[in-house]
């Protein structure tokens, strides 16, 4: 068994080749003794180990080799050749190069915004200088036998728990999420948004305070600790250290002022206040400390150097194991999250809040892949026509071999030649990134938060490693394909060399990149037909001019009397949520079975809403009572299939009026109520929901209002203008939040246009690549069967027979890829992406189609532009040499 | 040709060789002081060294024969040098001088 062990070969080769050949065979053999006995005393694995520690340590002055100069300086002549002739070379064929520069600078571009992209990603939370002992307690719950996922946040007691019990912790944070007030110094607001927290906070993370100490400015109720900015907008360039700021009537006491927080961190907070506050304010709340009390709370824990993970996680488990006894219903278990996996990792419930950074991996293999297929497409083109421009170069390179160039030579000549090409690509691409960058970063609100794109040291020098790789890509093929042929077969007659033999394989290499082409075109084209669809959906109500103004705690009826002062407001509602965008509200609903409860979901509206938004009633009629407080509701308009749910007057609306069920939600527990009205369903979730039970119920005075406003107006900024006056009239502190309800909608859906506009973009990328690689092959063939064509012209061969024998090849290969790519791309949206939206209209054939039609126009284009230029040309013009 | 006086070091890499006799090549002389020194003696270093008094003239070296073990590599045997044998003599010569100046009284009676 023994004998199979050898030590690591390139080790080996290191050696050998740093080594002065006359200490070479005794070193080796030294390394190799050493080796044979430790792998008898200490195995394989460590033997090899000290095998390549031993290797590198023996690189000392002795024993490393003096560099030969002749060589390096033969080396440098030939570098210098290589580039100069190389440069010739690209100057002579000038269409060649630029096709080949700008293909590839194109796709380089794409694949610096992917580069810039994964290593912003790959920056966060960096600056931590603990980061990598930092972990967040991950909560996996199962609730009543469900299991509900796992969730980024836990509860307090888990903090305490871990803290008190489990040892090999340094620190426990415990961040409680959702602290959002008006903060008032004098008569200054300022809405701020943070967390409550306590000192661990600043021991686990590099949050670095410039004022206050960092022990003990968490540790009192009601202290408050602000980031630099914060500070500046509250209390301008004066100390802010020990004043004090009125949060919702009681007086805080400023504790400390930290930095701000970098971009790339996946906390955001402008203000930390001591978590005894929030222990103070929920007193009264007894499942504010309990075990399954884990919405809202995140816990960050530092462990020690060289700690054993599995010993942390076996004492989570007891702790979980212990804890889980005390309630029935919810299962928990907790794990570690190293703090680098939050950003990009597994999709988690409440990471960070809804709006924290986050990217599932998947999403970045995606991205990646689809650069991928573009940088390659341009790559394929290079190699492409290299190889087929190949018999022009064979007597060069036959005459350098005769003159003594050896393989490795010829083979950098190759690749010097695409180094050249794939810089001047990265030039041109640069300046491409530049230009899209803010393109990219614009597409949706969720990349501003999520990316800059700023150049850095290590972005630079990866696009230059890139570069590099692209033209090793390029040129391998071609290097090789060329330092393989032998002088003789070279030199002699042309015709003769295998160069033909790839055909098959540049032909493959052709349908490929058409194939990909076509699946990204076809794409866009169905993706953008249904994203359209969606934007257009009949939601079962009418969103058209209508402004919802978020009141933001404001009570709404002083605004509601002022709107109705404006002409152009014809008519307002009040409404708890706007529906259709993916908000949600609800309470469970019993019938006259007891036992059977389901979830509907609600909205709180007023009793203008439903003739505002034009919903139809089937049966029944609109609000009567006007109650002031949710306990005085009683009564409720639902949906056709809350009947179906509950089976209510069975399939006839008018019988389910009056009918009472009972209803609980967080403010009221079996409240009876009575139903007044049946409409007609809608879709209150977004699209891709199915339609459930719905209800709406009086909006009273102590719900969160939005303002529903139909407006007519034919200046619809100068109407917005007046509103917002009117507003700021009201409110001070808040700026005025209104949104048209079809922006609202396209919002809701903004991720798809994101999505569609990254793969147009890459669509509209790959068609010029792979147009500009047809055009070069085009250009090539008929260039080389000018004779051919002039012999048959001659013979009687009309133009259109010439047209139709040079594209007949192309459109074989463009038929292939077509053939195979729109079956591809119809059953991947057909059983795959639209099977998640259950009201999508059908794919249709023309956005099927659509791509097709225009991949195939501009490819006919240029074979036909072309093959007339050919077909047109003078047989003696083209004979005459012969 | 740099200063030829003996470190210490080198003085007992020196003396190993001579001792292991035919036997003298860098495993062998590592081993064997790591045996008598009784501390952990790294090959490199003893490599290093062995090269040194090559070149200042202590030692000469030739290739072995090749042999199954090592990776079918040669040895490279190590053999004093007249030079190399006096700077010993020397050496120990100084040191002898050295200790019979210490009267043995005054040892004792520390």
């Amino acid at each position: 068994m023994e004998e199979q062990h050898h030590p690591p070969a390139w080790a080996e080769q290191f050696v050998e080749w740093y080594c002065k050949p006359e200490l070479v065979e005794d070193l080796t053999g030294d390394l190799n003794e050493f080796f044979e006995r430790n792998l008898k005393t200490i195995g394989p694995r460590r033997a090899k180990l000290i095998y390549v520690i031993d290797a590198i340590k023996f690189f000392r002055p002795y024993t490393v080799r003096k560099p030969e100069f002749a060589n390096l300086f033969i080396n440098w002549i030939m570098i210098g050749s290589y580039f100069k002739t190389s440069g010739r070379g690209l100057m002579r064929n000038k269409l060649f190069s630029s096709i080949n520069i700008a293909g590839l600078a194109i796709s380089m571009s794409v694949g610096l915004l992917l580069i810039s992209f994964l290593l912003d990603l790959r920056s966060y939370d960096r600056f931590n200088k603990n980061g990598e002992r930092i972990y967040r307690i991950t909560n996996d719950a199962t609730i009543k036998g469900e299991q509900n996922g796992k969730f980024g946040t836990t509860s307090i007691k888990t903090g305490r728990l871990i803290d008190e019990k489990v040892t090999g912790v340094e620190e426990v944070a415990i961040m409680r999420e959702g602290f959002s007030q008006d903060a008032q110094v004098g008569d200054h607001f300022l809405p701020l948004k943070g967390f409550w927290a306590e000192s661990p906070v600043f021991k686990i993370f590099t949050f670095p305070m410039l004022e206050g100490n960092p022990e003990t400015a968490l540790r009192e109720p009601y202290s408050v600790v602000l980031t630099e900015t914060a500070a500046k907008k509250l209390f301008g360039d004066g100390a802010a250290v020990g004043k004090a700021v009125k949060f919702d009537s009681i007086d805080y006491q400023v504790t400390g002022i930290m930095k701000d927080i970098p971009f790339f961190s996946h906390i955001h907070f402008e203000a930390l206040v001591s978590l005894s506050t929030a222990e103070q304010l929920n007193k009264a709340d007894q499942d504010f400390q309990k075990w399954t009390n884990m919405w809202s709370n995140y816990v960050y824990v530092l462990l020690p150097q060289n700690v054993e993970i599995s010993s942390i996680e076996s004492q989570l488990r007891s702790i979980a194991n212990e804890e889980n006894k005390t309630d029935a219903n919810t299962k928990i278990q907790l794990e570690l999250l190293p703090l680098y996996n939050i950003v990009v990792g597994e999709n988690l419930n409440r990471s960070m809040g809804s709006a924290g950074p986050h990217l599932p991996p998947v999403v970045l293999w995606i991205l990646g892949g689809l650069a991928l297929v573009v940088i390659l497409s341009a790559c394929f083109n290079y190699t492409n026509l290299s190889i087929a421009r190949g018999t022009r170069r064979f007597k060069e390179v036959g005459l350098r071999k005769a003159i003594g160039a050896g393989n490795s030579q010829i083979k950098w000549q190759f690749l010097t030649e695409a180094f050249i090409i794939s810089f001047a690509a990265l030039f041109l691409s640069f300046f491409l990134f530049l230009f899209l960058r803010p393109q990219l970063i614009n597409l949706a609100p969720e990349l501003q938060r999520l990316v800059k794109l700023d150049l850095t040291p290590a972005m630079v020098i990866a696009f230059l490693v890139f570069s590099v790789a692209v033209g090793v890509i390029a040129g391998f093929m071609p290097a090789v394909f060329f330092s393989k042929t032998s002088a003789i077969t070279a030199l002699r007659n042309v015709s003769s060399v295998k160069v033909f033999k790839h055909i098959t394989l540049r032909r493959a290499l052709a349908v490929v990149q058409y194939t990909f082409t076509l699946i990204f075109i076809t794409t866009t084209a169905i993706g953008y037909a249904q994203y359209k669809n969606i934007l257009a959906f009949d939601l079962g109500f009418n969103t058209e001019n209508v402004l919802n103004i978020d009141m933001q705690g404001n009570k709404p009826d002083a605004f509601l009397r002022e709107l109705s002062e404006i002409p152009e407001v014809t008519a307002t509602s009040r409404s708890m949520i706007v529906t259709s965008v993916g908000n949600a509200w609800g309470g469970n609903v019993k019938y006259k079975d007891s036992q059977d409860s389901a979830l509907v979901l609600t909205n709180q509206v007023d009793e203008n809403y439903l003739s505002l938004h034009g919903y139809k009633l089937l049966a029944g009629g609109n609000f009567v009572t006007h109650p002031a407080t949710p306990d005085g509701v009683h009564e409720m308009i639902v949906n056709q299939q809350f009947l179906k749910r509950f089976n209510i007057g069975a399939g006839d609306p008018e019988k389910a009026i009056g009918e009472e069920i009972s209803f609980s939600n967080f403010t009221v527990s079996r409240q009876k109520m009575k139903i007044v009205g049946v409409m007609q369903d809608f879709h209150y979730g977004k699209v891709d929901n199915v339609v459930g039970p719905v209800a709406f119920v009086p909006w009273t005075q102590a719900d969160r209002a939005i303002i529903n406003a139909k407006i007519q107006s034919k200046d619809v900024p100068a109407t917005l203008a007046k509103i917002q006056s009117v507003w700021k009239k009201l409110d001070r502190t808040h700026p005025f939040q209104a949104e048209f309800y079809d922006k609202a909608i396209e919002d809701a859906y903004s991720e798809y246009s994101a999505m569609i506009k990254i793969i147009g973009f890459l669509s509209v990328i790959a068609i010029s690549i792979a147009s500009m690689g047809l055009f070069g092959m085009v250009v090539f063939t008929t260039e080389t069967r000018l004779k051919e064509i002039g012999i048959r012209k001659v013979m009687g061969a009309t133009s259109g027979n010439l047209i139709y024998l040079l594209s007949r090849g192309f459109l074989l290969l463009l038929s292939i890829s077509a053939l195979i790519a729109l079956p591809v791309t119809y059953l991947f949206f057909e059983k795959y992406i639209l099977t998640s939206f259950p009201y999508h209209t059908p794919v249709q054939i023309i956005e099927t189609i659509a791509g097709l039609l225009v991949v195939l126009m501009i490819a006919f284009l240029m074979i036909g532009s072309q093959t007339m230029k050919a077909a047109g040309s003078n047989p003696v013009e083209v004979l005459r040499g012969e | 040709m740099k200063g030829t006086n003996l470190g210490e070091f080198e003085e007992l890499v020196l003396l190993t060789v001579a001792a292991l006799l035919e036997e003298a090549y860098s495993v062998a002389v590592c081993d064997e002081l790591s045996e008598h020194t009784g501390r952990s003696v790294k090959l490199g270093v003893v490599h290093a060294v062995l090269n040194r008094l090559e070149e200042k003239g202590f030692v000469k070296s030739e290739l072995g024969e090749a042999t199954k073990t090592r990776g079918g590599k040669r040895k490279r045997f190590y053999q004093l040098t007249s030079a190399g044998r006096s700077a010993l003599v020397q050496a120990k010569a100084m040191r002898d001088q050295l200790w019979d100046k210490i009267p043995s009284l005054t040892w004792n009676k520390a």
